[in-house]
């Protein structure tokens, strides 16, 4: 049974975040793996490209408070917001929770974690955030 | 073609508008007013029979709810019909028009082209200016997930302050003497010294960086006539030359970005401005940079290769770049107290540069520099001009 193929889009980047998988497009030529997704991979212009899984595990290389925030996330100001490099290599930006202010080291290891909250207009994109790993 | 150590085009004239909260102006208007000066400072020119073209630079449509700017700038200033077209990469938009007129100007099609940049911002509220302004960073990813346009600046400075010891009080001192070197602009939006205690004390807008890091919200509008170097002549006897163009580009997520330090684009762009004017960092006598944020004027003296990477701090401190200093740096007062509104910006730069090397700075003038730089950034910086000019005869 042939399968509708997934179009390399930011918009099915978001799909899969709305079904809590975190995923990124791997170059089947060069390897490069990246985020966001594109019909054409930036380094060798290969379109032979296929979506993987990403661990959704990364450190932290940067992060800021931001205190002055835009209006859809002024209910949550101040966060913390940073920059996490997964264990692929591929870099995301995202908001930071579940760890105090003071408590936020650099390199510090993050997990992905989703909000599925869709806006009813356009772009009707759920969202992704970083938090600490989870202790079971 | 061979540019090397050409000049590329003339500066003839420029012109800029009053920066600040302009009530009641619109961009229109502003740019009218820089364009007025300009020509006023020409008098040899007959800007009906002479002007062939306007390239002008804005950032956002959404401000005043109007796209198709180019020739209504060029229907105010009473240029119709010369052809005219808006150029756009965010707050390096006029510095993008300089290069597009020199380019215009060495395809030999023009020999006396207007350039400009205007953006009219302080009627809206600061929420709406905030989200127009974000709109330069990269919106599915670094807008949707919670970034703000001080809030990426601001993951430079903690990644700056990590790898070389770069202090709040270092970024303090980029303002304070912007502040001072404003005080001495009368066309400049706040002219007032500040301290380094006020900036530390002032509120956080995103860690570290506090409301006294920032550039200001502006209303302003800049120009220059740009001609050949032939014909240049024929309208002052002071030309000031634009001795190399670069352009660097980088990925619109400061997130891709391998280095979190240092702005590749900025790079890029130096090394090809360099190369064409047969320069190098050390023959650069004075400078306009790109101070969004204090940490972007740190992080332009090293990738500028004014010092060493990291050294950015220090090099404030050792007061290198004030009025006084080896390379002054923003003698304006920079985006931080001159004002920023951001598609004026570049070619209020060049502005600045027009003025020190032809001896009219006024308060802020300091005499025997023969070679200045321009240092215009977009957005996070995705992109990157720079320019270089020459006070010499050729």
């Amino acid at each position: 049974m042939m399968s509708e193929p997934t179009p390399f889009t930011v918009e099915q980047f978001y799909k899969f975040i709305g079904e809590r998988k975190i995923m990124g497009v791997k170059c089947e030529k060069c390897g490069k793996i990246f985020v966001p997704p594109r019909p054409l991979c930036s380094n060798c212009l290969s379109t032979s490209l296929k979506w993987i899984p990403l661990r959704g595990k990364g450190r932290l290389l940067t992060y800021t408070m931001i205190y002055v925030a835009p209006e859809r996330f002024q209910h949550l100001a101040p966060y913390a917001f940073g920059i996490i490099e997964l264990e692929e290599g591929v870099r995301l930006p995202g908001i930071i929770q579940g760890v105090k202010p003071e408590d936020i080291k650099l390199g510090m290891i993050l997990e992905v974690d989703f909000n599925l909250d869709v806006p009813s207009t356009w772009p009707q994109w759920p969202r992704y955030f970083f938090r600490p790993p989870q202790q079971l | 073609m061979d540019l090397k150590g050409k000049p590329l085009a003339a500066v003839v004239s420029a012109g800029l508008s009053k920066f600040g909260k302009r009530d009641g102006f619109s961009s229109r208007e502003l740019f009218s007013e820089a364009v007025m000066e300009a020509f006023e400072r020409c008098p040899n020119l007959d800007p009906k029979r002479d002007v062939k073209a306007l390239i002008v630079g804005s950032m956002s449509e959404s401000f005043e709810h109007q796209c198709h700017l180019a020739p209504i700038m060029s229907d105010w200033v009473g240029m119709l019909p010369a052809p005219a077209l808006r150029v756009e990469v965010a707050c390096a938009s006029s510095g993008a028009a300089i290069r597009q007129g020199v380019f215009a100007i060495l395809s030999g099609l023009y020999d006396v082209v207007i350039v400009g940049g205007f953006e009219k911002m302080t009627h809206r509220t600061t929420a709406e200016t905030t989200e127009y302004l974000a709109m330069a960073s990269d919106f599915p990813f670094e807008q949707w997930n919670g970034a703000t346009f001080p809030g990426l600046f601001a993951l430079m400075a903690t990644a700056h302050m990590y790898k070389y010891g770069t202090t709040e009080e270092q970024m303090a001192l980029v303002a304070v003497k912007n502040h001072h070197n404003a005080t001495l602009n009368p066309k400049a939006h706040m002219q007032r010294e500040i301290t380094v205690e006020q900036v530390l004390s002032s509120r956080i807008i995103a860690k570290p960086l506090k409301l006294f890091d920032c550039s200001l919200i502006s209303d302003g509008a800049s120009c220059a006539i740009l001609t050949s170097v032939e014909v240049a002549r024929k309208y002052t006897d002071s030309p000031v030359y634009i001795i190399g163009s670069g352009h660097g580009a980088d990925t619109i997520g400061l997130y891709e970005r391998d280095d979190l330090t240092s702005l590749k684009a900025t790079k890029m762009a130096a090394k090809e401005a360099y190369e064409m004017a047969g320069l190098s960092p050390k023959d650069i006598d004075i400078a306009e940079v790109h101070d969004c944020f204090t940490i972007a004027e740190i992080i332009a003296y090293e990738d500028l290769g004014f010092c060493k990477p990291g050294d950015g701090g220090k090099f404030i401190e050792d007061g290198t770049p004030n009025l006084d200093g080896e390379i002054p740096v923003n003698t304006s007062g920079g985006l931080k107290a001159k004002g920023h509104p951001v598609g004026a910006t570049g070619v209020a730069q060049l502005y600045e540069i027009y003025l020190q090397l032809t001896g009219q700075a006024g308060k802020r003038q300091v005499d025997g520099w023969e070679i200045g730089l321009t240092h215009n950034l977009g957005g996070s910086g995705a992109t990157c001009i720079v320019h270089i000019y020459s006070g010499h005869k050729y």
